[in-house]
């Protein structure tokens, strides 16, 4: 197991027992999954979301572009109260809101429909665009993204163009299991910089060098946060 | 508004834009370099309405989506294969998967750009979008039909492609959906397709056939052509700018309980047709110039008899 800097927060806590609603595994760990603490930290300590509005026009904007293994953002949901926790014991059933990708159109603070790689960036990036032609400059769109999910094509159109125009606004955060196939040399973060972005690269599991990145925004280009986990995890 | 035209189908659609650009705070354009200078000026009164991409067309309709997300009425443009094709998962899981709209407007429709070869054709756009729920098809025929139907777009939620091409009809017809009567026989009926009405109406000239005007095929008007379809004798001829055959389908969903026959016209499917040339040529190779239409006409209605 991967060590935490995590408090003994009991919302997190109960995260693992959430989780094993839907994969019936009680040994199913917070480290069992690569995007648990991202989630976490983002929906409990940076994002501006309300599960009583969750339609709210001021709201920032999270999108899981990672679609596949969804459960970590299920429980935090649950965790959250977007989701009666009633639910996750119904998940992938055929009548439950809950599938092995999410549908946004299931299940409420779900931002996007989500499981084919690279579409969350550039979905992202149409966001913070629409929400600055409404005048809505103070909501964040932030989205999460694997390693390997870089390697789609139509994540880089995004990137580039997200740099050049210094969409502020926008923050990428990669979940770097280093499962990409051929690999970023220089680095993730350096791709990102290369294009206009600014970046910090920080331990996945540490919750305050998560927290401490993912506000660390500048107003005149994007932000990239690497988040580095074991590549043994799923 | 019956007077022809002079604008060309692409200049009417940039007009449409740059209008409701000024009275429709949704309205928004994503382009991919294709048709940026055309809209410049417009650029510059709204710069946060209108963003060029460069050469990105899936990231030019995942900003598309991601707009819809936020509440504004996206217009996505580019020649036809760059639009459709290229970016196809993205018009399917960016909008359709997400629940939203946008207007697709291409430009260079099946054959428009000849000497292009195959890169620039794309003539299964509309099948292609078939494969999609809910989508509003309007194959125009005349500049001030593509004004009309686009304004009626613009100011929807529900998406809808615009299909404009550089063949055209002499005058404007419809100004709406649904299929229109042009002319009235008892030998079956013939559906033109937006720009195939001109060689439709040349190659029907003289026989005993209802012709339908088409400038929106998606939805189809059944109703329309059943009733066109019951008061004829029940042969059906599809003449379609696009892949030979596209709404065949929906012909037979019109008539379940009809006995009929269908010939589908269009660009042909069996082969790509490796050629340069001009329009008329292509056209000719299609089977669907005027005298290819009325050759498939004559041969299908006589063979009933």
């Amino acid at each position: 197991m991967t060590t935490t800097t995590a408090p003994a927060d009991p919302e997190y806590q109960a995260l693992p027992a959430l989780m094993s609603r839907m994969t019936g595994d009680e040994k199913h760990s917070a480290a069992a999954t690569s995007t648990l603490d991202v989630l976490w930290v983002l929906h409990d300590r940076v994002l501006r979301l309300d599960p009583a509005k969750p339609e709210d026009a001021e709201r920032d904007r999270f999108l899981l572009s990672k679609g596949h293994g969804p459960m970590a953002y299920y429980a935090v949901l649950a965790a959250k109260g977007f989701l009666d926790p009633a639910e996750l014991d119904r998940w992938s059933q055929f009548d439950s809101p809950l599938g092995a990708h999410p549908d946004r159109v299931l299940v409420p603070g779900v931002e996007i429909g989500s499981g084919s790689l690279g579409h969350g960036l550039p979905l992202a990036l149409g966001q913070v665009l629409g929400l600055r032609a409404r005048g809505l400059t103070d909501a964040r769109v932030v989205v999460l993204l694997g390693d390997a999910e870089l390697d789609e094509g139509s994540n880089h159109e995004a990137i580039a163009v997200a740099g050049r125009l210094g969409l502020g606004r926008l923050t990428a955060v990669i979940v770097d299991n280093a499962s990409a196939t051929h690999g970023w040399p220089g680095g993730i973060g350096e791709r990102f910089e290369r294009e206009g972005w600014a970046h910090r690269t920080v331990d996945g599991r540490d919750h305050e060098a998560l927290h401490s990145a993912l506000t660390d925004t500048r107003p005149d280009r994007p932000l990239a946060v690497v988040a580095t986990v074991d590549s043994k995890e799923q | 508004m019956t007077a022809p035209s002079r604008t060309t189908m692409r200049d009417a659609f940039v007009d449409t834009v740059d209008e409701a650009l000024e009275h429709d705070p949704r309205v928004s354009v994503v382009l991919a370099d294709i048709s940026a200078d055309r809209f410049t000026a417009a650029a510059e009164r709204h710069p946060d309405r209108i963003v060029n991409l460069g050469i990105r067309e899936q990231a030019m309709l995942g900003v598309a989506g991601g707009m819809a997300l936020t509440g504004l009425r996206p217009v996505a443009h580019s020649i036809t294969p760059f639009l459709v094709e290229r970016p196809f998962e993205q018009i399917k899981l960016d909008l359709s998967h997400q629940g939203v709209g946008a207007v697709l407007v291409s430009t260079g429709a099946s054959y428009d750009y000849p000497t292009a070869g195959r890169t620039h054709m794309a003539p299964a756009d509309v099948a292609l979008l078939d494969t999609l729920p809910g989508w509003t098809v309007h194959v125009p025929g005349h500049p001030d039909e593509v004004t009309a139907l686009l304004r009626s777009a613009l100011s929807g939620d529900e998406p809808v492609y615009v299909r404009l091409s550089e063949q055209e009809n002499p005058e404007p017809l419809v100004r709406g959906p649904g299929l229109r009567e042009v002319r009235r026989g008892g030998s079956g009926v013939v559906v033109a397709v937006g720009p195939m009405l001109r060689p439709t109406l040349a190659a029907t000239e003289g026989l005993d056939v209802t012709v339908l005007y088409a400038a929106t095929v998606r939805p189809f008007d059944p109703a329309r052509l059943r009733a066109a379809t019951l008061a004829a004798k029940p042969n059906v001829v599809l003449v379609e700018p696009y892949l030979r055959g596209t709404s065949a389908h929906v012909v037979d969903e019109a008539l379940p309980d009809v006995a009929h026959r269908v010939l589908p016209l269009g660009v042909r499917r069996d082969r790509e047709l490796r050629a340069y040339g001009n329009t008329d040529e292509h056209a000719a190779t299609h089977g669907i110039d005027a005298a290819g239409i009325a050759t498939a006409v004559r041969g299908f209605l006589d063979a009933r008899t």
